[in-house]
C-alpha cells in the first residue's frame, strides 16, 4: 500500500466532532434555564475552525481522487442531512428559539459536514 | 458499532491473498431504505404526537437494540468471526455489514431523538431532575460513542466495502482500516455497559 503524505484529516475529524459534542453537552446540561451562550459559542467556532482548517488542508493535496471522494460524500451528505434535519425538527417541535437554536443548527450543520468529509476522505485516499 | 471486523483485521492480507470468490453486494442495500423511511416516519410522528407510549417505545426499542448490537458484534460475533475460515469470513463480511450501514444509524437516531423528547416529557432532562448528574452523564457516554462511531468507525466501514467491491480488494488497506475496529471495541463495549448502568438508574430513580 503506497501511502502519500495526508493531513492528519481523520484526527482533526475527531477533535472537531468532539468540540461540537462538548457544546452541546454544555447547552443540554443547563435546560430548562436560561443557557449562557459563551461556552457552547466558543465550542463551536473552535469546531468550525478546525473543519474548515481539514477542508484547507485536504484542498491543497495534490493528486487526491476527487472525483472517488465526491462520489461518497454526496450521498453520505445527504443522509447526514435527513438525520440533522430530524435532530433539528426536533429542538424546533420542542421550543428551542433565539441563540440556543442558531447554536444547535450550526452545530448540526458542521456534523452534516463534517461526517460526509471524512467518509469520502477515508475512502478517496485509498483509491 | 461493527467490531465483529476486528478479528478479520488480523488476518486481513492472508484474507485477501487467497482471494476467495466473494459475492457480489451493495454497500448500501438500496431495498433497505424504505425500511429506514417508514421508521424514521414513525419516529417523527412519534415526536409530534407527544406521547409517552410511542416515544418510550422507541427509546427502549432502538436503545436496547443499540446496545445489544455493539455488545453481541462486539464481544460474541466476532471473536467467533475470527475464527472461521477464509471464504466464510469474507461472505459474512460482505452480507453483514452493508446491513449494518442502515440499521445502526437508524437504531441511532432513533434513540436520541425519542430519548431527548422523552426527557422533555417526563422532566428528566431539567437541570432540577433528581438524577440530573447520572443524565449527564449519559449525554457524556452518548457523545463519547457517537464520535468514535461517526468519525472513525463509520468511514473505516464504507471504505472496507468500497475495498471489497474491487475486482483485486488490496489487503494491506483492508488491514489499515480494520485497526480501527479493534482499537476501538474495547471503549464502545466499556461505554454501553455504562449506557446500561445509567439509564437503569434513572428509570428506577
Amino acid at each position: 500500500m503506497s501511502e502519500r503524505a495526508l493531513p492528519p484529516v481523520t484526527e482533526l475529524g475527531v477533535a472537531s466532532m468532539a468540540l461540537i459534542v462538548a457544546g452541546g453537552i454544555s447547552i443540554a446540561a443547563k435546560l430548562p434555564n436560561d443557557v449562557r451562550l459563551t461556552l457552547p459559542i466558543l465550542f463551536l467556532a473552535a469546531s468550525s475552525l478546525v473543519m474548515a482548517a481539514n477542508l484547507v488542508a485536504l484542498s491543497r493535496v495534490e493528486g487526491f481522487n476527487w472525483d472517488a471522494f465526491f462520489d461518497v460524500a454526496k450521498w453520505a451528505l445527504v443522509a447526514y442531512a435527513v438525520i440533522a434535519g430530524i435532530l433539528e425538527f426536533v429542538f424546533v417541535h420542542d421550543g428551542v428559539r433565539g441563540g440556543v437554536l442558531v447554536v444547535l443548527t450550526l452545530s448540526l450543520v458542521v456534523y452534516a459536514v463534517h461526517v460526509p468529509l471524512l467518509i469520502g476522505f477515508t475512502v478517496a485516499r485509498y483509491q | 458499532m461493527l467490531a465483529p471486523m476486528a478479528d478479520v483485521a488480523l488476518d486481513a492480507p492472508a484474507a485477501a491473498a487467497a482471494a476467495p470468490p466473494r459475492p457480489d453486494f451493495q454497500v448500501v442495500p438500496l431495498r433497505g431504505l424504505p425500511a429506514v423511511a417508514v421508521v424514521l416516519v414513525a419516529l417523527v410522528a412519534a415526536i409530534v404526537a407527544n406521547k409517552l407510549w410511542a416515544l418510550e417505545f422507541f427509546h427502549v426499542a432502538a436503545g436496547g437494540l443499540w446496545t445489544s448490537f455493539d455488545l453481541f458484534l462486539g464481544f460474541v460475533l466476532g471473536p467467533i468471526l475470527g475464527r472461521l475460515g477464509i471464504p466464510a469470513r469474507v461472505e459474512l463480511t460482505t452480507r453483514l455489514m452493508p446491513k449494518l450501514l442502515l440499521i445502526m444509524p437508524t437504531l441511532v437516531t432513533c434513540t436520541l431523538a425519542s430519548g431527548w423528547q422523552l426527557g422533555r416529557l417526563l422532566g428528566t432532562i431539567d437541570s432540577s431532575y433528581a438524577n440530573h448528574g447520572w443524565i449527564v452523564a449519559s449525554y457524556v457516554v452518548v457523545g463519547v460513542m457517537a464520535v468514535i462511531a461517526l468519525a472513525v468507525l463509520e468511514p473505516a466501514n464504507v471504505a472496507v466495502l468500497i475495498e471489497l467491491k474491487k475486482p483485486r480488494p488490496n489487503p494491506e488497506v483492508i488491514g489499515t482500516l480494520m485497526k480501527r475496529f479493534i482499537y476501538t471495541a474495547g471503549i464502545t463495549g466499556a461505554m454501553q455497559v455504562t449506557t446500561l448502568v445509567i439509564m437503569t438508574k434513572v428509570a428506577t430513580g
